[in-house]
């Protein structure tokens, strides 16, 4: 016991507060690294209370793209005829809504994620950015059972995946960040601004128009393509087409702009949450 | 040089009423705030240049909840705070414990820190108890490692591990309760701050809880604690803290301090208490009306005889459908300890929901019960293990008075806190 004080004396963490001004503070790994078992316990909290208490359980994670699916095939598919570059509609759209269920999804969790733990935020410490980005690993689960679901479809209308599916971690990765970085963003703002909470299942609803979910990118007129291109879920949607598909070769230009533009969202979003973060248990 | 655990060096913290800290609230607020700035801001500086004292309008709507406090804690050192309500206890804390940002100063502390500002955050009631205390534990501050040491000492301290595994929906208030203060209780921080957490709980576990504290207090932790409960503070703190308005008025020996903050103390020694709806004390949904006094005979007044008893009235009123709401009463010493202690009866039943309106609650205190000496009331709502709507503060004071003073011969003082009449028999035998 006398030891053990003795001992801990030595290695006593020294923790300055001050007003919160100055840019070397901002991102501070190292205190993010000891939280990380927080982290972890938030992710699985997410997971677990997700379903609680519903007769489907995790089948609701199935349930949403697959019914979206369904919609999209016969309203887009048969009655619009959208061209699907060669492979079966419900196919078409089911590759898309496997990640755009995702992102949606996550981001809507990740925006809502200030308001909805704001009696912890106004009551412990801790490194506030495990908020908004332990939704965007928890809905990971969701993905990989409705992705699950997307094999077996391939398997039924007899798709191979081409030897760049290799690259679907990467389109995972691309994802992850675009969510976390509009979470980051939107979380931050509507903590000051409920304007935020009220319009952004409206606004990510809309985002889907701006991504090639019922449509193939290449459908978008020439003069747009780049501004189109900088929705980094482009790039993600048709890398998933193209590697699992195989309706057209990898389009690096959309995989490009579009990591660029995530790796842009996830930064500045990060820092604006930072800077933002001593605000937030008095405006909450 | 000694290595202060905790060195606060001229810390200020300003609120925005109303809105706090920033202005906008929505986009059209902030918008019309960008177009009028460029006004507002010439208007500002060319004040600059202007030598009249006009600064006041800038004042208005600011208020300083801390003002350049500054202290030093000793490793080991149990330090209490006190104050009225709205002294700035609990914002000091909050700054301690980074919730909050200081506007200005700064804050060094030496160690790991754990404030338990309210026990239980962050529970979710579908997940079980053990799950629960992961969560809770790590949200703390602690590691998964450091919980699975701990965690059977946990388990056996809340009292609720048969229940272990079962999700914290269908434990009772009380067990909640429990489970959350013993994650809270198994910390191992090198300071520890604590707001109110005494006030939770039913009068076993708080004695319980209690204990835990002195053991706390005593394996060499700095602690901070805040309370209103004088005992608690004189009995646990070696030093003490007086805020007033955000100031720091008084550092010293802790019975000092509490002997100079119960001798400021605005306790009414009026039979009525009352208030506009602005200051009341109140939470969301309830607001205290008034306090009065009454004798038997429904005459307002302070002292009564010892072989008169009086009534306490207390108004409030419910704005929206309250669960348990529970009036709590406490007649206390000068000394700031317990009496007795005494609830609204019609509220404890559990699951009782409170219906809007306004009510008067009216507590009877029996004639020869108390000893001559005066007492303050002590008064609070609170929903039981869920949340303390008003925290207990004392209001009113009255005097009970003996004319025959004391023992009819030898005239001395009874000892004690209270002086019932009790019936002796004497038998010879």
């Amino acid at each position: 016991m006398e030891n053990n004080t003795i001992k801990s004396k030595r290695e006593l963490p020294r923790i300055i507060i001050n007003d919160g001004n100055g840019i070397k503070r901002l991102i501070n790994l190292q205190e993010l690294w000891q939280y990380r078992d927080l982290f972890w316990f938030l992710v699985k909290r997410d997971i677990k209370t997700r379903y609680a208490q519903s007769v489907m359980g995790v089948g609701w994670a199935i349930i949403q793209p697959v019914f979206s699916m369904i919609v999209f095939t016969v309203v887009f598919g048969n009655i619009a005829k959208i061209n699907s570059e060669g492979v079966p509609y419900a196919i078409f759209s089911y590759t898309a809504l496997v990640p755009w269920t995702y992102f949606s999804s996550s981001l809507t969790d990740s925006s809502r994620s200030l308001i909805s733990s704001k009696n912890l935020i106004t009551k412990v410490y801790f490194p506030r950015l495990v908020i908004p980005i332990a939704p965007v690993l928890a809905k990971l689960i969701d993905f990989g059972i409705s992705f699950l679901i997307l094999i077996g479809m391939m398997v039924w209308f007899g798709i191979m995946p081409t030897i760049w599916a290799a690259f679907i971690p990467i389109f995972v990765l691309i994802m992850m960040l675009a969510a976390a970085g509009v979470g980051m963003w939107l979380t931050a703002l509507s903590i000051q601004y409920r304007d935020i909470q009220y319009g952004s299942s409206f606004f990510i609803q809309l985002f889907m128009y701006i991504s090639p979910v019922i449509y193939p990118a290449s459908n978008v007129p020439e003069k747009f393509q780049l501004v189109y291109a900088m929705n980094p879920m482009v790039g993600v949607i048709e890398g998933f087409r193209a590697v699992l598909l195989g309706t057209q070769s990898m389009p690096w230009f959309y995989i490009w702009i579009g990591s660029a533009s995530a790796l842009v969202l996830f930064i500045s979003g990060a820092l604006y949450f930072r800077r933002m973060e001593r605000y937030f248990a008095d405006v909450a | 040089m000694v290595d202060y655990s905790i060195q606060v060096n001229e810390i200020s913290k300003r609120y925005r009423i109303g809105l706090e800290q920033q202005v906008p609230s929505t986009f059209v607020e902030a918008i019309s705030g960008w177009i009028t700035r460029p006004i507002k801001n010439y208007r500002r500086l060319r004040r600059l240049t202007q030598f009249d004292n006009d600064q006041t309008s800038e004042q208005e709507n600011i208020i300083w909840a801390l003002r350049d406090i500054s202290f030093n804690v000793k490793p080991g050192e149990v330090v209490g705070v006190i104050g009225k309500n709205g002294a700035g206890k609990s914002t000091l804390l909050k700054v301690l414990s980074r919730i909050t940002h200081p506007t200005s100063g700064q804050v060094e502390l030496l160690g790991r820190v754990s404030s338990l500002l309210e026990v239980g955050t962050g529970f979710h009631p579908e997940l079980t108890g053990r799950e629960n205390i992961y969560l809770n534990g790590t949200i703390l501050g602690m590691t998964k490692a450091e919980i699975e040491l701990k965690f059977e000492e946990i388990v056996d301290f809340s009292g609720v591990k048969k229940f272990i595994d079962t999700p914290v929906k269908f434990y009772s208030s009380g067990m909640r309760v429990r489970l959350a203060f013993s994650v809270a209780a198994h910390l191992e921080p090198e300071i520890l701050l604590i707001d109110e957490v005494l006030s939770v709980g039913d009068a076993a576990f708080q004695k319980k809880s209690l204990g835990k504290m002195e053991e706390v207090s005593k394996a060499g932790r700095t602690v901070l604690f805040v309370s209103h409960n004088m005992g608690a503070v004189r009995s646990l703190c070696s030093r003490g803290l007086l805020l007033e308005n955000g100031i720091l008025v008084k550092d010293g020996e802790v019975d000092q301090v509490i002997n100079d903050y119960l001798s400021n103390k605005d306790v009414s020694t009026a039979g009525r208490l009352s208030w506009s709806e602005a200051d009341a004390p109140q939470d969301t949904d309830l607001i205290l009306l008034g306090i009065e006094i009454y004798s038997e005979k429904k005459e307002m007044r302070t002292s009564f005889q010892i072989d008169e008893g009086f009534e306490i009235h207390v108004h409030y009123e419910i704005k929206d459908e309250i669960k348990n709401l529970r009036l709590y009463l406490r007649l206390k010493t000068t000394m700031g300890e317990t009496v007795f202690a005494t609830y609204e009866d019609a509220t404890i039943r559990e699951g009782f929901n409170r219906k809007p309106g306004a009510y008067t609650a009216i507590c009877k205190i029996p004639p020869n019960l108390l000893n001559n000496l005066t007492y303050r009331i002590y008064i609070g709502f609170d929903s039981p293990g869920y949340k303390v709507l008003i925290p207990g503060r004392e209001y009113l004071e009255v005097d009970i008075i003996d004319t025959s003073d004391g023992y009819r011969y030898s005239k001395e003082a009874f000892d004690g806190p209270i002086r019932p009449v009790v019936n002796w028999e004497v038998r010879n035998q």
